[in-house]
């Protein structure tokens, strides 16, 4: 039960962070019905310029927490809405109109060029940096297994939620978001009506960014280990999650982030940590199986 | 005085298929002018055209004294220009209010109230359904709200793109009724494109038929009444 309760909370934690990634992929083809292979290296990247962001300011003397920890989450989201940014600009958008695996064929080689950028420029080698966040609360003890809410646990589920609030709140009550809802229905529409298109599209690549880099901060914070490798993992698992909540959808995009992280979690706990990622790509294959539209996901109907 | 729409040798593909082929075309400030012809005449793509989308290949499109041929669609439709098109492109997953905001997108953010008021005055049963999502109206609420949409961006020029289609008898009357009120009223340019020839000759001032992608006939909607070719190939057994 107490060990259950741990894993519960490890696997929470874990799928806010899939959650994060997953949205962006979820938007990027709702809007344009692609998939962005490069958006699991956006989440690297953004790892990597938190890692940056906190060493920097370490050596710069600023040793409150909360500030740091501030300045970092801005930095990191800023600069990986940039690459998010340029990433649609240069190997997406000339391919617009293009047959429809052009932009995906694209977005591997995007992938690729994004992991080399930083094996080349950052190093092949892990980079762990000393807890941030120390400490916690014991919640029980039963039978000599203790379990633990770590500080840092709260921060990513408190950090998560909030973005995710003030996110929802973009989309749902903004004109902003209403623009960004019609170009997700029907783009031509959407530009008879007199709205710019490539811009909507290119905010949605940098909002996606942003998200990413949110949860690469996270990432970071949370396993203290990051390379250049991360992205391709995670990426997949929340491109999964994305698919599992029903790709399109907002909510199911989050709804998918958390099972994965808990299926994920669950099963490394019971059976094999070894095959974890195999618990999870078997659901991305179950669930194309069974349930293509996902969880939250809507069959097309056309009124005629 | 010039044409508020000119359109000279226009000519548009989709891939290779040919769609239009060299269409010369004007709509006067004021007018109402409708395009007939049969399925698959080019009518749609012809209004796409305008629009930018697809683009002329070659040919030029003038709108109020400006070259508009080659400019991106959201651009165009900056210009005064509003259309209702083919299949009337509800935003389904968005209520019967935010439709209508979008159509405001181009008219700022100043008076949407006013601008509201006018289309639920001419069509009364939106207002009814204002909180409803789009893609639960019946299709002639929907023909309703494409309009209704599209005036929200107070266009001196209304594309509308069979605007009866699949609709009863007494709704494309109403439909109609709304347009020559807005006609005569505000003085609204209308570019109607119809397969309903009938109704849309009896409506229009002017009007010009469209087969295989070029125009073979123009004339006041009177006139092309009159014509036998026209009543043979699109008028008997119809209506």
């Amino acid at each position: 039960m107490a060990y259950a309760l741990q894993q519960l909370i490890n696997g929470v934690t874990l799928g806010m962070i899939y959650g994060l990634i997953a949205v962006g992929y979820t938007m990027v083809y709702g809007i344009i019905g692609m998939i962005n292979f490069a958006h699991g290296d956006v989440f690297m990247v953004g790892s990597f310029l938190s890692l940056i962001a906190l060493l920097g300011l370490a050596a710069l003397g600023i040793t409150s927490v909360p500030l740091a920890l501030a300045l970092t989450l801005l930095f990191a989201a800023a600069i990986a809405a940039l690459y998010g940014w340029t990433v649609e600009r240069v190997a997406y958008r000339p391919l617009r109109g293009s047959f429809r695996l052009a932009p995906l064929i694209s977005a591997i080689g995007m992938s690729i060029t994004l992991q080399n950028f930083v094996q080349v420029s950052q190093g092949a080698r892990v980079k762990p940096i000393d807890a941030v966040i120390p400490g916690g609360i014991q919640l029980m003890d039963r039978g000599g297994f203790a379990v633990q809410l770590s500080w840092m646990q709260i921060a990513i589920v408190v950090i998560t939620l909030t973005i995710l609030a003030i996110f929802t709140w973009l989309v749902t009550r903004t004109p902003l978001g209403r623009t960004m809802r019609a170009c997700e229905q029907d783009l031509k529409m959407a530009a008879l009506l007199g709205i710019d298109t490539d811009r909507t599209i290119s905010l949605t690549f940098v909002i996606g960014a942003a998200l990413a880099a949110v949860a690469g901060f996270m990432f970071l914070l949370y396993y203290g280990v990051i390379d250049f490798y991360i992205g391709f993992i995670a990426g997949i698992k929340a491109f999964t999650a994305a698919v599992l909540g029903g790709i399109g959808s907002l909510p199911g995009a989050v709804l998918g982030g958390l099972l994965i992280g808990l299926i994920e979690v669950f099963w490394s706990a019971y059976f094999s940590v070894e095959y974890k990622d195999v618990a999870a790509f078997s659901i991305l294959v179950i669930a194309l199986i069974f349930l293509p539209t996902g969880i939250l996901g809507r069959a097309e109907v056309e009124k005629v | 005085m010039s044409a508020l729409l000119a359109l000279s040798g226009v000519t548009a593909f989709y891939g290779a298929i040919q769609a239009l082929r060299g269409i010369d075309l004007t709509v006067d400030q004021g007018e109402i002018v409708t395009l007939i012809g049969a399925n698959g005449a080019g009518k749609s793509t012809l209004m796409m055209t305008i629009c930018g989308n697809p683009r002329a290949r070659s040919g030029k499109i003038v709108h109020d004294g400006q070259d508009i041929t080659n400019w991106p669609t959201h651009q165009i439709m900056r210009r005064g220009l509003a259309q209702a098109p083919e299949g009337r492109r509800i935003f389904n997953r968005m209520s019967v209010h935010e439709n209508l905001l979008m159509g405001a997108e181009v008219a700022g953010r100043s008076d949407i109230a006013g601008l509201l008021e006018q289309v639920f005055t001419l069509f009364p049963r939106l207002k009814e359904r204002i909180n409803q999502r789009g893609g639960t109206l019946s299709g002639g609420e929907q023909q309703m709200l494409a309009i209704g949409r599209a005036l929200m961006s107070r266009p001196r020029l209304l594309l509308l793109d069979e605007p009866s289609l699949g609709l009863a008898p007494l709704v494309v009357r109403q439909i109609f009724g709304a347009i020559r009120e807005l006609n005569r009223t505000t003085g609204l340019t209308v570019l109607l494109v119809e397969q309903n020839a009938y109704q849309a000759l009896r409506l229009a001032h002017r009007g010009y038929v469209l087969v295989n992608g070029s125009i073979t006939m123009a004339g006041t909607g009177a006139e092309l009444l009159a014509r036998p070719e026209i009543r043979a190939a699109y008028l008997e057994g119809g209506a």
